[in-house]
């Protein structure tokens, strides 16, 4: 029986500082097979895959390559025993070649001196056995997040693995990079490789993967093969409860014209150009485009983080200049930035620093003396309203769920009591419940009379909270659409309508 | 499919039709060697004198001890550390070779009874002892995850104790070491062919540092681990190990620059290469050995140091303010810094 699977992944426990995080899981990769690990997040699949992968080590359990046990300790070890993997985060050293990255850890030698020759001739096979088209001696920082993508597959590749783990391999691509990615994985499993594939995006799962297994709460749920399988079932064996909808109602009504953006355009690539709309009270404004299209260069520009060379922005029909973050904030603005990790949370403040920071003007009474009281209150408040799971609010913020930092974010920007919210990927990075959460959030605060802007790159989510998308593409304003009446097909189309050919040479 | 290789004809005829955007570039990224030649180009109008041979040698012969030293610290900044104890290495390098190296005939000998050692004896024991301690540095950074600045900081302070301690074990007691055999100061003050024995060193050096940076897997695991250690660490590389190397390296080079430098000066003692850390961190950061780790090359930390040393020796040589030089050499710090960090950060 043993030999139908290239891992097997037997009983593992994990626990961290008394927690205990992964409670006798178990997984099976047939080879020539791609399976998706699936759960919410802090469902164990990161970890068990560093437990697999040498990072870390776990309290119990058994991993079966090719039928043989290993207990690697550490990447080196696994890489040799046929087990690599793609990092979420993508681990590259940015200013040094694709050479370098691809052999990095066990470059060849001739004599003592490195053999460039050699490299640069397998890397070059490598590539053309992937059809992937690179210069080999380019700096990895000359290349876009999707082709770093591709050299770091074809790092795994290059170790001949029997097992490859992809991690969230698409969260930073666009959907025509997507393709070009599902492409290698296919041929990949052609070749016999077993490829467990971890992602929260459904579509995805359902185009490519043969079999699921489903963790929850660090617990082995089951594994089941995709024919029988539905959306709603795996989010059912994820949640553990029902989620008829992945969308909750729209209840919100756009009323008259709330903003109006006059040929806005920026000095820094991606650059932004000429881009004019309106944005009507109370309504959800999606904007879609391909990586690269200056969706968040067009949020951060509104804000006044991001340096215009042109464009006016009325207010109710009068002329307000954001000329930085600060008097955005005083018109009333808040951005909810892309890179939550990087430019959101501080991570080792807590939540009432995380909730109030944005706002702590407001709170020095008349000697300038911040107001502890105050500050406590409105972040209780805001713990309650959006139902952040926390268990008080001293937490250190970074020991949230990706969601509910999340939604500590939002707070902080809603205690700003701002009238236009740019959204810059809401719900990058957050699992199936608590992306519900954060629509249904998001529409009340429409229903209240805010208006909202959505950058978003999930095509589903856009469809499914939105009043209209706006399309951006190589910088400019494609077309916006009526979502109720638009297709995905449309709104691709519209993406890729102002690429020329510098942007295709990028691609 | 991006190509960046340009044939040489291409090359040079693209030379001058660049857009503004590329000449931008290009002046950002060679900065230094512009001012370099401008502050020539100024001295050499103030002092036509300047231009001489005998000028570039004493400029080439005053920056050879700082390249060497330049390179070990070099290493650690790559691997996005510093080291603020190279001062007192060079000094117990310094000391240990003085030591060893003194005329019979002197009078306040180091070791009275100690015959005549052959000149490798000195130089390897302060390589050894420099290395050690560099080593126990690189060893603390990668296993504790200290970081660089403070470990070497606690190595700066301490090993100025045990070099003190050795200083006065002496039999004169806690005095300068002088006295030098000729052999040794030759070493440093006489010439082979017309170029400056010391020069030569410094050449030596820098053919074996470009070598191990550039065509070694310690080399590339270097950039590797300075450019983004998590990588080095799944990719498999033994990043303890890296740094550890990394640092030995160091202080080899710090041994043989504290060699040099106490046969160059002719005396030694227990203050000796205090503050040469900062002028070797200087410059590097000024040749483009960037703090944010995984950047640098031989040719910038030659740069660097020629750059200082031109400017110290041509500011004296003008006969310019000493304090207008300590003004001059700050600014241009700070502008390299600022100028690197527009080179490899992101434009917004």
């Amino acid at each position: 029986m043993q030999d139908q699977y290239v891992l097997q992944i037997k009983d593992v426990n994990k626990s961290f500082s008394g927690v205990q995080v992964l409670k006798n899981v178990c997984l099976n990769v047939r080879p020539g097979t791609v399976h998706a690990l699936m759960g919410e997040n802090g469902a164990g699949k990161s970890t068990l895959m560093k437990c697999l992968f040498g990072i870390y080590k776990q309290d119990s359990g058994e991993f079966h390559i090719q039928g043989g046990q290993f207990n690697f300790t550490d990447p080196k070890h696994a890489l040799e025993n046929g087990v690599s993997m793609v990092h979420q985060e993508l681990n590259q050293v940015l200013k040094r070649t694709i050479t370098d990255n691809i052999w990095l850890g066990r470059y060849p030698k001739r004599g003592v001196m490195v053999d460039e020759k050699k490299m640069y001739q397998d890397t070059r096979a490598l590539f053309d056995r992937l059809n992937i088209h690179l210069d080999p001696h380019i700096r990895l920082d000359k290349l876009s997040v999707s082709q770093r993508q591709m050299v770091e597959i074809a790092k795994a590749v290059s170790y001949d693995a029997k097992v490859i783990v992809l991690d969230e391999p698409t969260s930073s691509l666009t959907s025509h990079e997507v393709e070009l990615l599902f492409n290698i994985i296919r041929f990949l499993r052609e070749e016999g490789v077993g490829i467990i594939y971890i992602s929260h995006k459904m579509e995805e799962i359902f185009q490519i993967a043969d079999e699921v297994t489903v963790l929850r709460d660090g617990q082995y749920i089951g594994t089941e093969s995709i024919a029988n399988l539905t959306m709603e079932k795996i989010v059912n064996m994820m949640v553990g409860r029902n989620l008829e909808n992945r969308f909750p109602p729209k209840t919100n009504v756009p009323g008259e014209v709330h903003m109006e953006v006059k040929n806005l355009s920026t000095r820094y690539a991606p650059k932004v150009k000429d881009v004019s709309f309106q944005l009507r009270r109370g309504e959800i404004l999606g904007v879609a485009g391909l990586v690269g299209a200056g969706r968040t260069e067009m949020v951060e520009a509104l804000f006044g983080a991001r340096t215009r060379i042109s464009g006016e922005v009325l207010i109710d029909g009068k002329k307000i200049n954001n000329a930085n973050p600060h008097r955005a904030i005083n018109n009333r603005f808040a951005l909810l930035t892309e890179e939550r990790r990087e430019t959101g949370i501080y991570p080792v403040a807590d939540i009432t620093f995380n909730s109030t920071i944005a706002n702590i003007q407001s709170y020095k009474n008349k000697l300038g003396v911040l107001q502890d009281r105050v500050m406590k209150d409105d972040t209780d408040l805001q713990i309650k309203n959006m139902r952040i799971k926390t268990p008080h609010r001293r937490e250190k913020i970074r020991n949230l769920s990706g969601g509910n930092q999340q939604k500590v974010i939002i707070g902080r920007w809603l205690l700003t009591n701002p009238d236009v919210l740019l959204l810059d990927e809401p719900t990058r990075g957050i699992d199936v419940g608590a992306k519900y959460e954060i629509y249904q959030l998001i529409i009340n605060l429409a229903n209240s009379g805010k208006s909202v802007i959505m950058v978003s790159s999930e095509m589903p989510e856009l469809l499914g909270i939105t009043n209209r998308i706006m399309v951006m593409s190589n910088g400019r304003l494609a077309g916006i659409v009526e979502t109720e009446k638009t297709t995905q097909a449309e709104i691709f189309n519209l993406s890729a309508l102002y690429l020329n050919n510098t942007r295709e040479a990028e691609v | 499919m991006i190509e960046t290789r340009k044939n040489p004809v291409q090359a040079v005829s693209g030379f001058f039709k660049k857009s503004r955007e590329e000449w931008k570039e290009f002046l950002v990224n060679n900065a230094i060697y512009i001012v370099i030649f401008s502050i020539i180009i100024f001295i050499i109008i103030n002092e036509p004198a300047f231009l001489s041979l005998r000028v570039f040698k004493n400029i080439l012969t005053q920056s050879s001890v700082r390249l060497i030293l330049a390179y070990g610290v070099a290493g650690i900044i790559i691997l996005q550390g510093t080291d603020l104890s190279l001062g007192r290495s060079v000094g117990f390098a310094a000391v240990i070779s003085a030591s060893l190296l003194q005329r019979p005939d002197y009078p306040a000998l180091f070791f009275p009874e100690m015959g005549q050692l052959p000149l490798i004896v000195p130089l390897l024991v302060a390589i050894v002892v420099c290395a050690f301690f560099s080593g126990i540095n690189g060893w603390v950074v990668a296993k504790f995850q200290i970081h660089p600045f403070l470990a070497t900081m606690g190595m700066m302070i301490a090993l100025y104790g045990i070099l003190s301690i050795y200083f006065a074990s002496g039999a004169p007691g806690p005095q300068p070491i002088g006295g030098h055999e000729m052999r040794y100061t030759n070493l440093a003050v006489g010439s082979t062919l017309g170029i400056p024995n010391i020069v030569i060193f410094a050449a030596l050096t820098s053919l074996v540092i470009w070598f191990l940076w550039n065509k070694t897997t310690f080399g590339k695991n270097m950039y590797a681990v300075g450019g983004n250690p998590e990588a080095a660490k799944v990719s498999g590389v033994n990043v303890l190990k890296t740094t550890v190397l990394v640092y030995l390296l160091a202080g080899v080079t710090y041994g043989i620059g504290g060699f040099l430098e106490a046969a160059r000066i002719g005396s030694a003692n227990n203050g000796t290469g205090f503050g040469y850390e900062l002028d070797a961190i200087a410059a590097c950061v000024v040749g483009g050995i960037s703090f944010s780790g995984g950047i640098g090359r031989v040719s910038g930390a030659i740069a660097g140091v020629l750059m200082f040393t031109i400017i110290s020796y041509g500011m004296t040589f003008m006969g310019m303010d000493m304090n207008f030089q300590y003004i001059l050499k700050g600014v241009i710090i700070v502008a390299a810094v600022a100028l690197d960090t527009k080179k490899y950060l992101k434009k917004s």
